[in-house]
């Protein structure tokens, strides 16, 4: 995951500083906002001159998919304690949804039990997954800060030609395997996947929600209507 | 300057608030089994809709021929992660299959 980060950060921070923001507030961004495909567009939007309201409204309706994320980690985190809420909300971007999810998912095949646990003995284990949840958003989160240092100051002598930013989606094909499991899964990774590629045209990466709520709906439906068994 | 750290903390206020938003209210009783049922396909609808434009048009344009190298690197790539179920290993078959097409056709 790390590897596919790095390369985003370098070329975020280049581009900030083309942008024309300040080093410092270049950094701050990462930093405080997290996100790299709303910190891509802000980037272009200050680089325009654009209004802050715009550039805020912006931003909301980018990251407006890790509602998603939130409801898809809620369930894990119902019993832990506020402050520790607080903080791992902070941290779920997309990558550390993209790790934490599958651990998660991992953990739940592995002992059979679903999100809350059934039983002691699941408890002790299950209690711990917070901490992984922790641990990879810290650990992201010091990367993308480091990788935008570094792209301040060394990005835009990096060629183009070696294509670095590819790193990232390769990951997420990675993270893909584990997350499909059944036909259903399945269906709803392709529709979304169909979706995501016809409507990447969409400002806003809108697109992006639109193929997520598809693939979901796509997902049910498959699973509501199981293949029919062949005749005798 | 004061303009960038008034707008930078406002871009990080609405991120925070959507990804909070469901978080702080679990906990308040279960979740209901139809959401349950829809949460379960998030992963791998999202996962597949941040990957899938970066391959298929890479240029902005959809291109499903030899022509695009990114095609070819990430459907490999999709082979090793579903043989292998290695994530490093995936990365590195993709970046090493593109750099070999970029090589030999450029």
């Amino acid at each position: 995951m790390l590897l596919g980060v790095l390369p985003f950060g370098l070329i975020y921070g280049a581009l900030a500083l083309q942008a024309g923001i300040p080093p410092m507030a270049a950094l701050a961004m990462s930093s405080i906002v997290l996100a790299g495909s709303a910190q891509f567009v802000g980037t272009q939007l200050f680089a325009v001159g654009a209004p802050g309201a715009l550039i805020i409204l912006t931003t909301f309706v980018v990251n407006l998919r890790h509602m998603l994320y939130s409801a898809s980690v809620a369930p894990y985190l119902s019993r832990l304690r506020l402050r520790w809420k607080l903080l791992l909300a902070y941290l779920l971007s997309d990558e550390a949804y993209a790790m934490v999810i599958t651990h998660y998912r991992e953990k739940e095949t592995q002992s059979g039990s679903r999100a809350v646990p059934q039983s002691r003995n699941d408890e002790s284990e299950l209690d711990q997954r917070h901490w992984f949840f922790l641990g990879a958003g810290v650990t992201l989160w010091t990367t993308w800060q480091v990788s935008t240092a570094l792209g301040i100051y060394v990005g835009a002598r990096i060629p183009e030609s070696w294509n670095l930013e590819f790193a990232l989606p390769l990951t997420f094909v990675a993270l893909v395997r584990p997350a499909v499991t059944d036909r259903a899964t399945a269906a709803a990774a392709i529709a979304a996947g169909m979706v995501a590629v016809l409507a990447h045209g969409l400002a806003l990466r809108l697109g992006l929600i639109m193929a997520a709520v598809t693939g979901i709906g796509i997902g049910i439906l498959t699973e509501r209507h199981p293949p029919r068994a062949p005749r005798p | 300057m004061m303009r960038y750290w008034l707008i930078i903390l406002g871009m990080g206020l609405v991120t925070y608030a959507v990804r909070l938003s469901i978080i702080a209210f679990s906990g308040r009783g279960d979740v209901p089994p139809a959401v349950r049922r829809a949460l379960r396909f998030v992963p791998p609808a999202v996962l597949t809709a941040l990957a899938a434009p970066a391959i298929i048009r890479p240029e902005g344009v959809v291109n499903l021929s030899v022509t695009n190298i990114q095609l070819i690197a990430g459907s490999v790539a999709a082979l090793v992660a579903w043989k292998t179920r290695s994530a490093l290993f995936t990365i590195a078959v993709g970046m090493a299959m593109l750099w070999t097409l970029r090589a030999v056709l450029h």
